[in-house]
């Protein structure tokens, strides 16, 4: 059963923690993209709908991180080649996306859909107690592990990701030693998009296989705050993710063994806790400083 | 080839006039193509989304409602956005007015003179004020992200105002059902024009809270605070300007003004309060207020043209029965025009051939 | 530019005219909270919308507003309903209750039905709702029958009286074959939210119960079930393509039946100001199949089912307890119909602490 309750956990923090992981990357280089949930419901109906129609759960996940990046050049072409204002672009951008996927999806409703199962390794997946959780569960669940400790790597122990940090700190000084800051702006919101929609087949082909209407349900805000929340660090959004998902999952089994609080005070737990560690991080002023990419958010124009 | 941006010496005044106009030219041929994709009728479809809803008075009336609270937001923000203080919970202080202005006519629905009303715009204005607070004292006290402690703070007040009507405020005569009982006639908010429609005096206070926050801005030195501090902190600072005040100052007055449109809402257009008061106007304020380019007079426009985008989608859904995702990709299109347009004051565009670039990067050296 | 605009204006002037000239035809329209894509609430009642076009033909056009979030806009959405020419306006929320009156008093030629409501301030309102705690009554039945734990799972939305009915009907029912049987109850707070429905039934099974059955509209919980190998019941429309070897039944609303008699009603002009509160007997709340359970069990339901279908008997039918041990009903006695519309108690044998 404990086993159990932590794969439902390490389920419920999976796609936050994708998402997550690539707006890490988005931010990083200077760039605050709004708009995850619009990228993940479309990475949702993609997924669904290429899973659906070839019955390979596989095509369905590839498609998905299409959408997902060919949304975010949408986002990259606005916010960077034009300069709009990336608050309101990455806004607009869920919108579009809510509703470009209820209109694809309209005939996808009410299906069964394809799942992508779990892994089975004889002899490792049948250890008692830890077998399922380390060695049984689903292939993305590998996948969102792996990718924190590659853009952790690629942050702090690349050539390639000092370049971007530096993109991130301060555009104007990365443009006079020349580099690319657009360029490499591109790269990381295209990242970000391929994440965003890897996250949305998640949601369509692992956690429930179906597709519905705005399925995602806020997740794509709930990752956007896990960035912040990280401040900017990928195994911390990690232990941020899979700190509420037990948030999320132990509301679920107080209620269910009948502790007499209001559900409502339960289901605001999670974000009552994040607002609270959050406070207790940042009082390390020094800490924060240093984490936080200088240029967020601002437009970038290379002078000629 | 690829395109290049080149800034202007100063803003284009002619295209800042003209942009709106190319945005409207760029969203009627997406949207003729879209519709025809979908075997509409693009110009129907189009004329019930624009101009259906602007033909008859009761419909400006409702446009006038739907559009206050996303103005009196949106207002708010653009002090916060202006001295660059991210609040997104506006949701969060908009829902905490609603609940602090309910409180006389829900708890002491007795109490019944002309007090009422002013005490509980009073009381909600205090109250999105005070549900700001959180978030600006974190930031200025502890430096903690107020994107994030604002955003945080909206799910909560949901899950409040949830808890509220389905248990200690429920109205004892409404079968149980999860909503308060119905605001007593001295606590609803007097319509503008009774006979013709039933805009509220919501309207009306969006529109004033616009003029004076643009006056403040345009015209007081603490508008030229709000501005310096958001454009160079250092800078404010040698101004002999205090950073932390201005949290509080962007933090407490769009909290107020959100408060204040919450209790409007409530008391004029719900007339009382339910589970769910607010389809998000706090996170569609944020996006009103970047269309009207964090100005509060572009914000009115701002907020009347959103507001026109969801009357017509429901014009659109019923007259030539396009589907509410259908309308809502639109809006998201209408966006994406407007901003990208928008780029047009600041910069001119120019595009550059493979040929010419090399050329050009030649002469550099 | 000008003369497109005029254009436009003529042909939709022609458009109206010819909307005039053919007065024969009803339009009856329809507004939901959620998408018709939600699979649940709002996907039943288009179902519903698409019956009566079927079955009335040329006799009808329909129309219909979708994610028309309650409070202030829902006025406007059926004001605009209004004056587009609907003959009936079906409003399918409770929180479209007020709006519903306040229009109808202005649109006294218009019909509305307001789904799940009680006021009818005006003589062309007129309110429905179904029976559904009549198919909970049934899926307790086959719970306590089948369930090896003796304790249930059930994903709960809000705390509002039909819900809590639900909540008692099936805990009754499983009393009826088990008297020591439990219920656990999860709030999620949520009509629709897949995954965190999902999230709840693995939590409800991780500890312990083996049936699953929801008052929430996505079929997470039923895939779970059937990823753990449990049963469940479904939840408004027949979910067994979810859970094929899951699903034991399914409460199906079927607003068909009601929405084509009443429009019909309005076509023949004898609509009458009704309070309908209609269940098996009348045919808006079915069974989906019974499936994967033994016969004996299937045989049970069925008896079940048609007891309630003749009227011979109601699931709130004396003696019973309230949860803390306190009479509710005598032997032989029949709820009120208008306490049950406001139940806030549950009755013995619910794990769960009822949020007041």
């Amino acid at each position: 059963m404990f086993e159990d309750i932590l794969i439902t956990i390490a389920t419920a923090a999976t796609p936050l923690l994708i998402a997550a992981i690539g707006e890490l990357v988005v931010e990083r280089s200077g760039v605050l993209n709004l708009g995850v949930e619009g990228m993940m419901i479309m990475g949702a109906v993609t997924g669904f709908g290429v899973a659906w129609t070839t019955g390979s759960p596989w095509l369905g996940v590839f498609a998905a991180i299409a959408v997902g990046i060919l949304f975010s050049l949408l986002f990259g072409f606005l916010t960077l080649t034009l300069v709009t204002n990336q608050v309101a672009t990455g806004l607009a951008l869920t919108l579009l996306g809510l509703g470009l996927s209820g209109m694809i999806g309209e005939n996808f409703v009410g299906l069964p859909g394809v799942k992508l199962t779990a892994i089975y390794i004889p002899v490792l997946t049948d250890i008692p107690y830890v077998g399922r959780l380390f060695f049984g569960q689903d292939p993305l669940f590998y996948v969102s592990v792996a990718l924190v400790a590659a853009v952790s790597y690629f942050l702090f122990y690349s050539k390639a990701g000092l370049t971007l940090r530096s993109v991130g700190d301060n555009h104007g000084s990365a443009h006079a030693l020349g580099i690319k800051v657009i360029a490499i702006r591109y790269l990381a919101v295209m990242f970000g998009g391929a994440c965003a929609g890897l996250a949305g087949a998640y949601l369509s082909l692992v956690y429930v296989p179906q597709w519905v209407e705005n399925m995602s349900a806020g997740r794509g805000w709930i990752a956007l705050a896990l960035v912040v929340f990280a401040s900017w660090r990928p195994w911390r959004v990690l232990t941020g993710a899979y700190l509420f998902g037990a948030v999320s999952i132990g509301q679920l089994h107080a209620q269910a063994l009948g502790i007499g609080v209001p559900s409502q005070l339960l289901s605001s737990l999670p974000y009552l806790a994040t607002v609270v560690v959050l406070v207790l991080i940042s009082r390390n002023k020094r800490l924060t400083l240093v984490n936080t990419p200088a240029s967020l958010g601002q437009p970038f124009v290379p002078d000629r | 080839m690829r395109i290049e941006l080149v800034k202007r010496p100063q803003r284009s005044a002619l295209f800042g006039a003209i942009s709106p106009l190319i945005a409207l030219a760029l969203t009627i041929v997406a949207g003729a193509v879209l519709f025809s994709l979908l075997g509409k009728n693009p110009g129907t479809a189009l004329y019930y989304y624009f101009i259906d809803p602007l033909r008859e008075t009761w419909s400006l009336h409702e446009l006038a409602i739907k559009a206050a609270p996303l103005i009196l937001i949106a207002v708010g923000l653009s002090i916060c956005y202006l001295s660059n203080n991210w609040n997104i919970g506006a949701e969060g202080q908009f829902i905490l007015g609603a609940i602090a202005g309910s409180i006389l006519p829900v708890m002491f629905p007795q109490f019944q003179n002309a007090f009422v009303l002013p005490l509980m715009l009073l009381m909600g204005i205090i109250g999105g004020a005070a549900y700001a607070a959180i978030p600006a004292l974190l930031k200025a006290r502890f430096n903690t992200n107020e994107i994030l402690t604002s955003l945080m703070l909206v799910y909560v007040a949901q899950l409040f105002l949830d808890w509220l009507v389905r248990g200690p405020w429920r109205n004892p005569e409404g079968f149980n059902f999860p909503e308060t009982r119905t605001f007593h006639q001295f606590a609803v908010l007097p319509e503008i024009l009774p006979a013709s429609g039933r805009a509220n005096l919501g309207f009306v206070f969006a529109i004033l809270a616009a003029i004076a926050v643009w006056f403040m801005l345009t015209r007081t030195l603490k508008g030229f605070e709000v501005k310096v501090i958001g454009q160079s902190p250092r800078a404010g600072r040698f101004a002999g300007f205090s950073q932390s005040r201005m949290i509080f100052f962007a933090f407490l007055l769009s909290g107020a003004l959100a408060g204040l449109a919450g209790i409007s809402e409530v008391s004029g257009a719900i007339g009382q309060l339910r589970p769910t008061i607010s389809p998000g106007y706090g996170f569609t304020a944020i996006i009103v207020a970047f269309l009207g380019r964090l100005n509060p007079l572009g914000i009115v426009a701002a907020g009347l043209i959103l507001a026109l985008t969801y009357l017509g989608g429901e014009a659109a859904q019923i007259s030539v029965g396009l589907s509410d995702k259908v309308v809502r990709a639109f809006q998201g299109m209408i966006l994406f025009f407007v901003l990208a347009c928008d780029t047009l004051i600041l910069y001119r565009i120019r595009i550059v051939r493979p040929q010419a670039a090399a050329a050009g990067e030649a002469a550099h050296v | 530019m000008r003369k497109t605009l005029f254009a436009l204006a003529a042909s939709t002037a022609v458009l109206f005219s010819a909307g005039a000239l053919a007065q024969e035809k009803t339009k009856a329209c329809f507004i939901y909270v959620g998408p018709i894509g939600d699979f649940g609430w709002s996907y039943q009642h288009d179902q519903g919308r698409l019956e009566v076009e079927e079955a009335l033909g040329d006799a009808v056009e329909t129309s219909y507003l979708e994610s028309v979030p309650e409070g202030a806009d829902a006025e406007r959405a059926l004001e605009r309903l209004a004056l587009s020419g609907c003959d009936i306006i079906f409003t399918t929320s409770f929180g479209y209750m007020d709006a519903t009156n306040k229009v109808a008093a202005k649109f006294p030629d218009i019909k509305f039905e307001h789904a799940t409501g009680y006021k009818r301030e005006h003589a062309n309102v007129a309110t429905y709702n179904s029976k559904f705690h009549e198919g909970r009554y049934v899926q307790g039945v086959i719970a306590a029958s089948l369930s090896k734990a003796g304790v249930a799972g059930y994903i709960a939305s809000f705390p509002i009286p039909e819900v809590v009915m639900g909540i008692n009907a099936f805990v009754l029912g499983a009393q009826s074959v088990n008297p020591d049987f439990k219920v656990k109850v999860v709030w999620a707070n949520t009509w629709f939210d897949p995954g965190k429905e999902a999230d709840a039934a693995k939590a409800l099974i991780d500890q312990g119960v083996d049936i699953i059955t929801q008052h929430t509209d996505s079929t997470g919980p039923m895939q779970v079930a059937s990823e753990r190998g449990i049963k469940a019941f479904g939840q408004a429309s027949d979910m067994i393509k979810f859970g094929p070897e899951t699903q034991l039944t399914s409460i199906v609303d079927d607003w068909g039946p009601y929405y084509v008699e009443r429009v019909k009603a309005v076509h023949e002009g004898t609509w009458e100001q009704v309070d309908v509160w209609a269940g098996m007997k009348e045919g808006h709340v079915v069974m989906a199949p019974y499936t994967n359970m033994p016969d004996d069990v299937k045989k049970l339901a069925e008896e079940t089912e048609a007891k309630i279908k003749s009227g011979e008997f109601d699931p709130f039918t004396g003696p019973i307890k309230k949860q803390d041990g306190t009479e509710w009903l005598a032997e032989g006695e029949v709820a009120d119909p208008g306490v049950l519309l406001g139940l806030n108690f549950y009755v013995e044998g619910v794990d769960d602490k009822l949020p007041q």
